[in-house]
């Protein structure tokens, strides 16, 4: 067991929604989630559609707070942490690109512009090409991009932000194979060269198997199964990970 | 030249307009009359509450009850630019009331003591017209702004969230649509700007001319009414939605999760 990035303790995520009945509650999203994340590694977030991939991720860039339990991070309570440095650390790429509107060199400065950085057009280049895409892209507009190039942009801007961790939410639903491949690269890249700790949503059970070291099965806000991705693959403890698995869970 | 005074008689034969309206609706079988009914009686009886209600201010001349009137304007400006928004939360009346206030008021002391120098200040000739057109544009501007800020936050929670997830700050991450919502509300006054007097005559200067003052003396007062209102606009709307954007995030930098109606 290496050392834990992140750490939950019995986390619940609860927001306004609607019952069956289409009246207002309170709707429980993620149940007492109790895991880590360790660190340098990459860990593969697995389940259904709904299964609440996308809020854990929310929880741990602090987007949502969650209505019980703790996280840390190094050992530190996120609430603890100046939002602002916690974001930074902890970068996000979204499930949809949300580029701002402006060219696409203005959406990658964004994040150190912040920060009173202005990022060099070489650095700039370096990340652009990092993602797969070309140069000649840095001052098309955003919104002239397809979604697929949107999305590798978003995780460009995210980069430029310099994270220990990267939080990918379906990173390569937009892509094509081969660019859906180079994305896998440079995640394993990322790890093995910078040391980041990477959480990666997937649907894909064959990226999971290419580049996870570590599984998180989640189904119905709750965790089903926690394992080292070889044994997840291998020899899955929980009845409904066999099930996933052999693409037989309903959501 | 002799300036006619309307009488009730006059009135009467005014109501040959309704007539046409009247015939308008029940030839072309609008189904408006009950309506057109209804509406030429409140005109009538509002505005002569109304006026009563000016005369006697006009007759006691004293501060404070130009005070209280000013006082009433600011209450039903908020009431009405609150009512007008698609989306109602606890606090936002208040805001309303603060920021039409406050631009009011600035742009009223602007125009009454700097522009006009007008002695007593509270005399009411000057300062309740003045303060009505003030405080009646402030209140276009301020339901303008505030339902487009929360028209351009609901569309965009994707882009505002993905810029608080690289470190900004709650304001900066709504500032594009703080613009555009300040935009919104501000346009409609600058396009009269830059028509004014040639599409159409307001209606205040037509009012002192036909009251009997020269033309070029109308024209510089609405000179000044028009660059007022702007001024109102502009300082009303910008407080609104730096007041009003605030509630859209916790003290986290968090944007909240989307307003849950129980109608479906
Ligand atoms: N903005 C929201 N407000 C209320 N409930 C939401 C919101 N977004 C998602 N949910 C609910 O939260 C639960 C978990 O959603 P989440 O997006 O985390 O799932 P997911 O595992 O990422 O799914 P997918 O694979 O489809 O992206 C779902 O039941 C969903 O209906
Ligand atoms: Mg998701």
């Amino acid at each position: 067991m290496g050392e834990a990035k992140f750490e939950l303790n019995e986390v619940t995520l609860k927001r306004p929604g609607r019952n069956t009945a289409g009246n207002v509650t309170t709707v429980i999203i993620l149940n007492r989630i109790t895991t880590s994340f360790l660190k340098g590694k990459i860990t593969a977030v697995l389940g259904p559609s709904g299964s609440g991939k996308s809020s854990l991720l929310r929880l741990l860039n602090r987007l949502e707070d969650p209505a019980a339990g703790r996280i840390t991070l190094d050992g530190q309570d996120l609430k603890g942490l100046n939002i602002f440095t916690l974001r930074q650390r902890v970068g996000m790429v979204w499930q949809l690109p949300t580029l701002f509107p402006g060219t696409v060199l203005e959406n990658i400065s964004f994040g150190p512009r912040l920060r009173g950085i202005s990022l060099s057009r070489a650095r700039a280049k370096e990340l652009i090409l990092m993602v797969g895409l070309g140069t000649e892209l840095l001052d098309r507009r955003a919104d002239s991009l397809s979604i697929g190039q949107q999305q590798r942009v978003s995780l460009a801007r995210t980069l430029a932000n310099e994270p220990e961790v990267l939080l990918l939410d379906e990173p390569t639903s937009a892509l094509d194979p081969t660019a859906a491949a180079n994305i896998l690269h440079l995640m394993v890249d990322l790890k093995s060269r910078l040391g980041l700790t990477i959480i990666f949503v997937t649907h894909i059970l064959d990226q999971a198997r290419q580049v996870a070291d570590e599984v998180l099965f989640l189904h119905h806000g709750e965790i089903v199964e926690a394992a080292p991705a070889q044994q997840f693959f291998t020899a899955p403890q929980d009845p409904r990970s066999r099930l996933f698995l052999s693409g037989q869970l309903e959501g | 030249m002799q300036y006619i005074n309307i009488g009730y008689g006059n009135l009467l034969l005014a109501l040959i307009l309704v007539g046409i309206t009247l015939a308008v609706s029940l030839w072309q079988r609008l189904d408006l009359h009950g309506d057109l009914f209804i509406g030429t009686l409140r005109t009538f009886i509002q505005l002569t509450a109304v006026g009563y209600l000016l005369q006697v201010i006009f007759n006691l001349n004293r501060w404070y009850l130009v005070i209280l009137a000013l006082g009433i304007m600011l209450l039903v400006a908020a009431a009405n630019a609150y009512r007008r928004q698609q989306e109602r939360w606890p606090g936002l009346f208040f805001i309303m009331l603060l920021a039409i206030a406050l631009g009011g008021i600035i742009t009223l002391a602007i125009v009454i003591g700097i522009v006009l120098k007008v002695k007593p200040w509270y005399q009411p000739q000057y300062i309740i017209p003045i303060a009505g057109m003030i405080v009646g544009n402030a209140m276009i501007g301020a339901a303008l702004a505030i339902n487009r800020l929360t028209g351009e936050i609901k569309a965009h929670r994707g882009e505002i969230e993905a810029a608080l997830s690289l470190g900004a700050t709650a304001y900066l991450a709504v500032l594009p649509y703080l613009r555009s919502a300040l935009r919104a509300a501000m346009l409609p006054t600058i396009s009269t700007m830059m028509t004014v007097g040639i599409v159409q005559l307001p209606g205040m200067m037509s009012g002192q001319i036909i009251a009997g003052a020269s033309p070029a003396a109308a024209v510089r007062y609405q000179v000044v009414v028009t660059y007022m209102v702007a001024a109102a606009t502009a300082l009303t709307t910008i407080m609104a939605t730096l007041l009003a954007y605030r509630y859209y995030f916790t003290p986290n930098h968090q944007l909240k999760p989307p307003a849950q109606n129980n109608k479906t």
